[in-house]
C-alpha cells in the first residue's frame, strides 16, 4: 500500500466540540478497491470522521488525503470522484424516487435514463413515481445509496447504509456493495451491525470515544483474541463423560436441552463427532467481532 | 446548464406540488384583491342620483350625459318621500314646460351642485329652443386624472405585495428546509456551484412573479372590478423581476438567520406585514403623517408599489422605471451581499 495508491490516508485527526472530543486522534489508510468499515457505538466518532474526510467537516488537527488531494476547503476536483450518502437522508421536497435520482445526477451531468436505471440496482423500480416522504425508511434509505451512486465515483461513502433495512434488503444491499467493489471503487462504511462488517468488509476499524481501539481484517481480529470455539450438540447426543474425553476439549457443561463444548481445536472434535454419529442439533459458534469488542472495551456491544 | 435546467425543473415541480405554498402564492393575494375591489367597487363612482317625475327632452340630454344616475317615478309623492328620506338628494318634477326641482336642505353642497347640473341642462336647451347658435362653446374631454378608482389603486398594490410575499417566503422556507434536511450539505458535495443553486430557485421565484401578474390582472380586469389597463402595461414584467430580485435577497436574509420553518414564516410575515402598509400596498399613504412618508419612502414595496401604478393604470412610459429600478437593485445588492455573508450551509 504506497502512499500514492491509497484512496483515503488521514493522520492524527482530531476535531472538539467544546470539551466533548469527537474524534480523538484517528489515523488510517484505505487502499484502493477496498471495502473498509469503522464500527462503533453510538456517538463513537464514526459520522465526524468520515465527514471530515468527505471534506463536509474542517478537522481541529490532523491531515487528511482523499486520492491524494486536500478535501477541505471545498475541492471541486475531487466532488466528481465521491459518492456520499449522509446519515441523516437528503432529499429535495416533493420530488418523486425517479426525479430525485435524476435531479441529484443531473449535478454530475448524469443523463436522466442512466439515473433512472440506478432504481432497478437498489430494487425500487415499483417504487419510481412514489414521493419521496411516502416510501418507508427502509427504501428512503435505498433511494439515498442510490443518489450516492448515481455518477459512478471512485470511491463511495456510506454512513449507516443498513440501518432500517429489513434482512432481505440488507442481503440485496450487500450484493450492490459487493458488486461495486467488484467494479474496483473503493468503500468506507459505518455500521452498528458487527457481523454484517465481519461478512463484507476486507478490514474494519473499530472505534469508541474518537479512537480507533483495532483494525485489521475481521479474521484477524477475531483470531487474535484466541477464544475458543463453542460447539453446541442436542442433549444425549452424546454423554457428558465421553465429550470430555474427546481429544481438544477444554470445557463441557449440560444443561436440560444442549451438551455444549469448548475447544480451541474445532476441526479435530467435529471430525472425532463426526466419526461417532453423534451430530445431533449440532451449532458451532466461533468468536465473532462482538467478543472482539467485548474484549477491547471490557463491556457488551450494544448496538 | 443542465444541473441549471433540471435544479429550476425540480424545483418548479417541488413548488406546483406544495399546496399550502400555491395558496398563499395565488389565492391568499387574491382574496385580499377581491375583498378590497368588492368593498371599495362603489366608493369612487360618485354620480349624482336623481328623482325624475315625468319626462322631457332634457330628461334624455342627461341620461346621455352619464352625470347622473337616475331614478323614475310615476308620481310625485313617492319621489319627494325618497328626497325625505335621504336616499336621493334631489327629485326633479316635470310638467310639461316646467321644470320642478326639489332637493333636501341637510346637505348643502350636494344640492348646490344638483342644481347648478340642472341648470346648465335647462340653460343648453333653452339656447337650442331659440334656434341661434350658442355664443360659447365649452368642450370637455377626459383626463386620467391620479385619483384612481380603486381597482385601478387596488391591483398594482397587491400585486406587488402578493409577490414581495412569496419570494420572501419562497427563499426563507427553501433555505431554512434545505439546510434542516441536509440538502445543502449534499449540494455542496456535487460538483455546482453556488451560483447554479441559488439561479435556479430565483428563475422559480420569477417565474411565479410573471404568474401572480398575469392572475391578479387577469382577474381584475374581468367586469365585475372593470380594471382598465394603461397602454404601457408590459413595462410591469421588469418591474415584477427587480422586485423578485429584491425581496429574494430579503427572504435570503432571513433564512440565514432562522433555525427552524417556523421562526423562518414568523420573520419573514414580521417583515413584509408592516411593509405593505407603510408602501401603501392596501391603502394609499399619501394621507398619512409626515413621518409615515419618511419611512415609506425608504421601503422597496413603496417603489414597486409606484412604479406598477405608474405603468400599469396611469399610463406613464419607460421614465417612470427610473428610480424603482434604481431603489429595488440598490436593495438587492446590499441585502444580497448582508446576506451571503451570513449565509450557514449547515446548523
Ligand atoms: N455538530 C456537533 N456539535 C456538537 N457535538 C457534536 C456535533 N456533531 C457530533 N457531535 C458529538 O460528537 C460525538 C460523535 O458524534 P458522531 O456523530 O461522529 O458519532 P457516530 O459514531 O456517528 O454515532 P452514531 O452511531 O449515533 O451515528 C457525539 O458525542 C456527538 O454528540
Ligand atoms: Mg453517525
Amino acid at each position: 500500500m504506497t502512499e500514492e495508491r491509497a484512496a483515503v490516508a488521514v493522520s492524527d485527526i482530531r476535531k472538539s466540540y467544546g470539551d466533548l472530543h469527537a474524534v480523538d486522534g484517528v489515523s488510517f489508510t484505505v487502499a484502493e478497491g477496498e471495502f473498509f468499515g469503522i464500527l462503533g457505538p453510538n456517538g463513537a466518532g464514526k459520522t465526524t470522521t468520515l465527514e471530515i474526510i468527505e471534506g463536509l467537516r474542517k478537522p481541529d488537527s490532523g491531515d487528511v488525503r482523499l486520492l491524494g488531494e486536500n478535501p477541505w476547503p471545498r475541492n471541486s476536483k475531487l466532488l466528481p470522484r465521491i459518492g456520499v450518502q449522509l446519515q441523516a437522508s437528503s432529499f429535495f421536497e416533493k420530488l418523486t424516487a425517479k426525479e430525485q435520482l435524476q435531479t441529484f445526477g443531473s449535478l454530475y451531468g448524469v443523463s436522466a435514463a442512466t439515473a433512472a436505471s440506478y432504481l432497478e440496482l437498489v430494487g425500487l423500480t415499483d417504487k419510481a413515481n412514489e414521493q419521496e416522504n411516502k416510501l418507508s425508511g427502509g427504501q428512503r434509505q435505498r433511494l439515498s445509496i442510490a443518489c450516492a451512486l448515481v455518477h459512478d465515483p471512485d470511491i463511495v461513502f456510506l454512513d449507516e447504509p443498513t440501518a432500517a433495512l429489513d434482512p432481505q434488503a440488507r442481503r440485496n444491499l450487500w450484493d450492490v456493495l459487493r458488486e461495486i467493489q467488484k467494479r474496483g471503487k473503493t468503500i468506507v462504511y459505518t455500521t452498528h451491525y458487527l457481523d454484517e462488517a465481519e461478512i463484507l468488509c476486507d478490514r474494519v476499524a473499530i472505534m469508541d470515544n474518537g479512537r480507533i481501539l483495532a483494525m485489521d481484517p475481521p479474521a484477524v481480529l477475531v483470531r487474535g483474541l484466541d477464544a475458543p470455539t463453542h460447539v453446541t450438540l442436542q442433549k444425549g447426543a452424546l454423554s457428558l463423560e465421553d465429550a470430555e474425553a474427546l481429544p481438544g476439549v477444554e470445557e463441557t457443561h449440560e444443561n436440560e436441552v444442549s451438551l455444549s463444548i469448548s475447544t480451541r481445536r474445532p476441526a479435530e472434535v467435529l471430525s472425532t463427532l463426526a466419526e461417532r454419529g453423534a451430530l445431533d442439533g449440532l451449532q458451532v459458534r466461533t468468536a465473532t467481532l462482538e467478543d472482539v469488542f467485548l474484549n477491547l472495551t471490557g463491556r457488551e456491544y450494544r448496538a | 446548464m443542465t444541473a441549471f435546467r433540471s435544479l429550476s425543473g425540480a424545483m418548479f415541480k417541488g413548488f406546483f406540488r406544495d399546496r399550502l405554498a400555491l395558496f398563499f402564492t395565488f389565492l391568499f393575494p387574491l382574496m385580499f384583491l377581491v375583498i378590497f375591489g368588492l368593498l371599495f367597487r362603489d366608493a369612487g363612482a360618485d354620480k349624482q342620483k336623481i328623482a325624475i317625475v315625468g319626462d322631457s327632452p332634457i330628461v334624455a340630454a342627461m341620461e346621455q350625459s352619464g352625470v347622473f344616475e337616475l331614478e323614475r317615478f310615476n308620481d310625485e309623492p313617492a319621489a319627494l318621500q325618497k328626497v325625505k328620506d335621504g336616499d336621493i338628494p334631489a327629485a326633479l318634477v316635470i310638467r310639461g314646460q316646467e321644470l320642478d326641482l326639489r332637493f333636501a336642505s341637510s346637505d348643502q353642497v350636494q344640492a348646490a351642485t344638483v342644481v347648478g347640473i340642472v341648470n346648465g341642462f335647462v340653460d343648453k336647451a333653452n339656447v337650442v329652443a331659440t334656434g341661434q347658435p350658442p355664443a360659447f362653446n365649452l368642450k370637455t374631454e377626459k383626463v386620467e386624472d391620479s385619483s384612481l378608482k380603486p381597482i385601478q389603486f387596488l391591483t398594482p398594490g397587491i400585486l406587488s405585495w402578493g409577490v414581495s410575499v412569496s419570494a420572501v417566503f419562497g427563499a426563507a422556507l427553501t433555505l431554512v428546509s434545505w439546510r434542516k434536511k441536509q440538502v445543502l450539505r449534499r449540494i455542496r458535495l456535487a460538483p455546482v456551484g453556488a451560483g447554479t443553486v441559488l439561479s435556479s430557485r430565483l428563475l422559480v421565484s420569477i417565474g411565479v412573479a410573471l404568474l401572480q401578474g398575469v392572475l391578479f390582472v387577469a382577474l381584475a380586469s374581468t367586469p365585475l372590478f372593470g380594471l382598465q389597463l394603461s397602454g404601457q402595461w408590459w413595462l410591469a414584467i421588469p418591474l415584477l423581476v427587480m422586485g423578485t430580485l429584491a425581496f429574494f435577497s430579503v427572504g435570503m436574509l432571513v433564512g440565514a438567520f432562522s433555525k427552524s420553518e417556523e421562526a423562518a414564516s414568523g420573520a419573514a410575515n414580521l417583515v413584509v406585514l408592516p411593509m405593505a402598509f407603510l408602501s401603501g400596498s392596501f391603502f394609499p399613504v399619501e394621507a398619512a403623517p409626515k413621518w409615515v412618508q419618511t419611512v415609506s419612502n425608504l421601503l422597496p414595496l413603496r417603489h414597486m408599489n409606484d412604479g406598477m401604478l405608474d405603468v400599469l393604470v396611469r399610463g406613464k412610459g419607460i421614465e417612470a422605471l427610473a428610480l424603482p429600478s434604481a431603489v429595488l437593485i440598490g436593495f438587492t445588492l446590499v441585502v444580497g451581499f448582508i446576506a451571503s455573508r451570513v449565509f450557514r450551509w449547515e446548523d
